[in-house]
């Protein structure tokens, strides 16, 4: 701040400053990332740490290549949430150089090559996942069964050295790449669905994940940290395009509840469209945008060659946030 | 206790009110200070021309110097005394600059020159009443400072549905107008009738705020059914001009335009008051009403007389200047940070606020987040304009209605980067202003450029043309004399016309 707008109007100040919004969004992907844990093995929060610690590394390094103050920004904690999201969409089996080749490409050109904070046009997570999930896509289709998982000791080693020992037994694809491959081998829904990744509803134990997700993303609706709109745009749209294609041939569609539940859905709606740099800013645009994405994601997952498309989804929709800014300008008081 | 049928207008903020602090006590009633200095100019427009020289000896009320133009307004004495200068003196003014000043050196005897009051302002022509308000030196006193006369002719202009008498002090810790109420009621409900009659309003509402409950009762037994009193929620800005009439009527002043556009005047309620001192007693707008608080002993309202130096207000309440502490004249959201307190207290100063900490967390890059635009009460997007504004995107910052910006604060209120958005809109504004003023002078630069080389270019002409003198070139050259004076009356009318459209843009 320059010394004379120091001195100008208004002269009090009352908000969460950026760190405290960063923290609360930090606080409810806590009990989603403990229950993912819980699910699929030590490797969640491994990567959750690994990114972190990658993320503010690199974060210090672009902050003083660019000449930026250290103590202002390092801990705002947005390369901490940054991180957290890229970390829970890889793998948990992901080998640690994936994770800091991912972390570095959020880090050094998603956001500081584009001008640090506030500045990213695109999401720095999405694009990162992106980005890895293009260079290594051998590497990141590998899951752990829900519920059944190596030690702490043997998810190190898999992280630190690869997953070549161990294949078969610990590791198998994700209930939307089950699907994919089974709708692609002709096979009909209820078929397929009897494989053992699948439970009642979405992945077998992986379908409650996204009950935390929501109760974090409710938290923060209501801390005002988020606004409602966006997230419950994104949920009616994507419930309603599949609901459509249900009702039309439930056997080669997916019910809109499995939608919801699998895969990233519930995490993009609270916790990634929700992010405010890189997503529209006004009123209206903010809806077109979270349908945008709900569309664009629905489309990839069902006819792409991707088994879940919201991240692909999040970038085109944050090509097009500013032209919908500058097209949803709501009307000044008294505009005729 | 709020009203019915009440509209909402967009954004605005439940902010700490802090009026506890000021006013629950009795206003004082401030002893004459060691000197007063009169502002020629207290309101918005010219400034007025002084009509005594220093020595003369002044009574209170004495016009010691008249208006220069419509938009401006005449100066009184505020006490008697003897005139010791006219010069340049601080000013209440964020920077510090100084501007044209009277000073008077009070007698102590406090003696009135002679005042006579209208007896029945209701026979009066309406025209009549206003120049009685303008003669008092009347403007604006709930911060704007507009001279009341000028809203009062577009009621003669045109037709005025309603009239609304705003006691909606919706800034933090300013309470002046309350005390002003419970202490005055008969003044505001008088001179409400007769700002009403100088209008010729149809309907008249005196509008007040739910956490005013005592001003409130102080009014109810004074009105008769010619004036609604509404109570509205206490929402900041809704003292806006155009926020209250969204609330009161449902209806938008449209953009650029002005409230009697769409038939509706609005005055404070101080203005109220010192319209029934001017009409009913002849006194002129010499004092007001002003809320001391803040960082204070013992935080009060005081009635001033105008021109009484900042400090000796602040001494009333038992304050005394220490190194480190912000005045702030006006309200905390929208008031002005002075630096120091010797300016005196003039027409639109409604507050004096200290400060022992202000914001001072440091200024990060914009998140988009979006708070700006859920509190601003213009609709405005402040994020979008924030960014036009640093990149100083004239054109754009235009189409997002930067002007209808009202600069009440809400914005960097909620801001999470601490961004101070108001400042960067008031400096946009001035670069357009500035701009547009700029362009203005450079296309009457080049009509004056062509102009010379027209006449240039005749000239040279006309040498080339010169012959040996012969009866028959005299006539000719007399001819030429001819073509050129009506060449010259030609760009005179121009350059004239020309002058008559700047009029139109500059104000001048």
């Amino acid at each position: 701040m320059n010394s004379s707008s120091a001195f100008s109007s208004p002269h009090i100040h009352q908000a969460p400053s950026v760190q405290q919004v960063m923290c609360q969004v930090i606080l409810a992907l806590v009990p989603g990332i403990l229950f993912s844990t819980w699910i699929y093995g030590w490797g969640v929060l491994i990567q959750c740490f690994l990114a972190v610690l990658f993320a503010q590394v690199l974060e210090a390094i672009m902050l003083r290549l660019r000449k930026q103050p250290l103590q202002l920004f390092l801990f705002d904690g947005s390369a901490v949430v940054t991180a957290l999201l890229f970390a829970l969409c890889i793998t948990p089996y992901t080998p640690w150089w994936i994770n800091l080749v991912g972390m570095a490409f959020a880090i050094s050109i998603a956001k500081h090559c584009y001008g640090g904070l506030g500045q990213n046009i695109f999401n720095p997570a999405m694009a990162a996942y992106i980005f890895v999930l293009l260079c290594f896509p051998l590497e990141l289709s590998l899951h752990p069964a829900a519920g059944h998982y190596p030690g702490l000791r043997d998810t190190l080693e898999i992280i630190a050295f690869g997953i070549q020992g161990y294949s078969d037994g610990v590791s198998g694809a994700t209930v939307l790449a089950t699907l994919k491959t089974g709708l692609d081998g002709m096979g009909m829904i209820s078929e397929i669905r009897t494989s053992p990744v699948f439970g009642q509803l979405a992945g077998k134990g992986s379908e409650w994940i996204p009950v935390f997700w929501l109760a974090g993303g409710i938290w923060l609706a209501y801390q005002k940290i988020i606004k409602w709109q966006v997230p419950a745009a994104f949920l009616a749209v994507l419930f309603v395009i599949s609901l459509i294609f249900y009702w039309y041939d439930d056997s080669h569609y997916i019910s809109p509840l499995f939608t919801l539940l699998a895969g990233g859905s519930m995490l993009a709606a609270f916790f990634i469209i929700t992010e405010p740099v890189s997503s529209s800013t006004t009123p209206a645009g903010r809806i077109i945008f979270a349908s945008g994405v709900a569309i664009i994601a629905y489309v990839i997952r069902t006819w792409g060659n991707y088994p879940d498309g919201v991240a692909f989804a999040v970038l085109l929709m944050n090509f097009s946030a500013p032209i919908i800014d500058r097209l949803t300008r709501p009307k000044v008081v008294g505009e005729t | 206790m709020i009203s019915e049928g009440l509209h909402r207008f967009p954004g605005g903020l439940k902010l700490p009110t802090e009026k506890g602090l000021s006013n629950g006590h009795e206003s004082l009633i401030t002893p004459l200070p060691d000197e007063i200095i009169l502002p020629l100019k207290q309101h918005v427009g010219h400034p007025a021309e002084p009509v005594i020289s220093i020595g003369d000896n002044v009574y209170k009320g004495q016009v010691i110097a008249r208006a220069n133009g419509y938009v401006s307004l005449p100066v009184h004495a505020s006490t008697s005394g003897k005139i010791r200068d006219i010069g340049l003196y601080a000013v209440p003014d964020a920077l510090g600059l100084k501007a044209p000043c009277i000073k008077i050196e009070p007698d102590g005897l406090d003696s009135w020159c002679d005042i006579q009051g209208v007896g029945d302002f209701a026979s009066m022509d309406p025209l009549t009443l206003q120049h009685v308000i303008r003669d008092a030196g009347i403007s604006g006193m709930g911060g704007a400072a507009f001279p009341a006369h000028v809203k009062l002719k577009e009621g003669t202009q045109t037709e005025v549905n309603v009239l609304i008498i705003n006691a909606v002090e919706c800034e933090p810790f300013i309470t002046c107008d309350d005390r002003l109420i419970r202490e005055k009621p008969g003044y505001i409900v008088a001179g409400t009738r007769m700002i009403r009659h100088a209008v010729q309003a149809r309907r008249c509402i005196i509008a007040i705020e739910e956490d005013m409950p005592e001003a409130r009762d102080a009014l109810l037994p004074l009105l008769d059914d010619d004036i609604e009193l509404i109570t509205v929620p206490t929402i900041y800005p809704q003292g806006g001009e155009k926020q209250l009439i969204r609330v009161l009527t449902g209806l938008d002043v449209p953009s650029n335009g002005l409230p009697i556009d769409i038939g509706i005047i609005m005055h404070n309620v101080a203005t109220a008051a010192a319209t029934y001192r001017a009409v009913h007693r002849g006194e002129p707008l010499i004092s007001r009403y002003v809320t001391v608080t803040g960082h204070v002993p013992s935080p009060r309202n005081l009635q001033v007389l105008l021109g009484t130096p900042v400090r000796h207000c602040a001494n009333q309440c038992g304050y005394q200047e220490r190194s480190g502490d912000s005045i702030i004249l006006g309200g905390a959201m929208m008031g002005t940070l002075v630096r120091n307190m010797h300016m005196p207290v003039i027409k639109s100063t409604h507050c004096i606020l200290v400060k022992r900490v202000l914001n001072r967390a440091p200024e990060m890059p914009c998140i988009r987040c979006g708070r700006c635009s859920d509190v601003c009460p213009a609709r405005l997007l402040p994020q979008q304009l924030y960014w036009y504004a640093r990149s100083q995107d004239q054109d754009r910052l235009r189409k997002h209605h930067l002007f209808e910006c009202i600069e009440c604060g809400c914005c960097s209120y909620v801001c999470p980067s601490n961004i101070p958005l108001v400042h960067y809109y008031r400096v946009a504004k001035n670069k357009i202003n500035q701009h547009e003023k700029s362009l203005f002078d450079a296309m009457q630069a080049r009509q004056r450029y062509l102009t010379r080389k027209e006449r240039l270019a005749r000239e040279a002409e006309l040498q080339s043309e010169k012959r040996p003198d012969t009866e028959a070139t005299k006539t000719e050259t007399q001819d030429k004399k001819a073509y050129i004076r009506e060449a010259v009356k030609r760009g005179r009318t121009r350059r004239r016309k020309n002058h008559g459209h700047k009029g139109d843009v500059s104000d001048e």
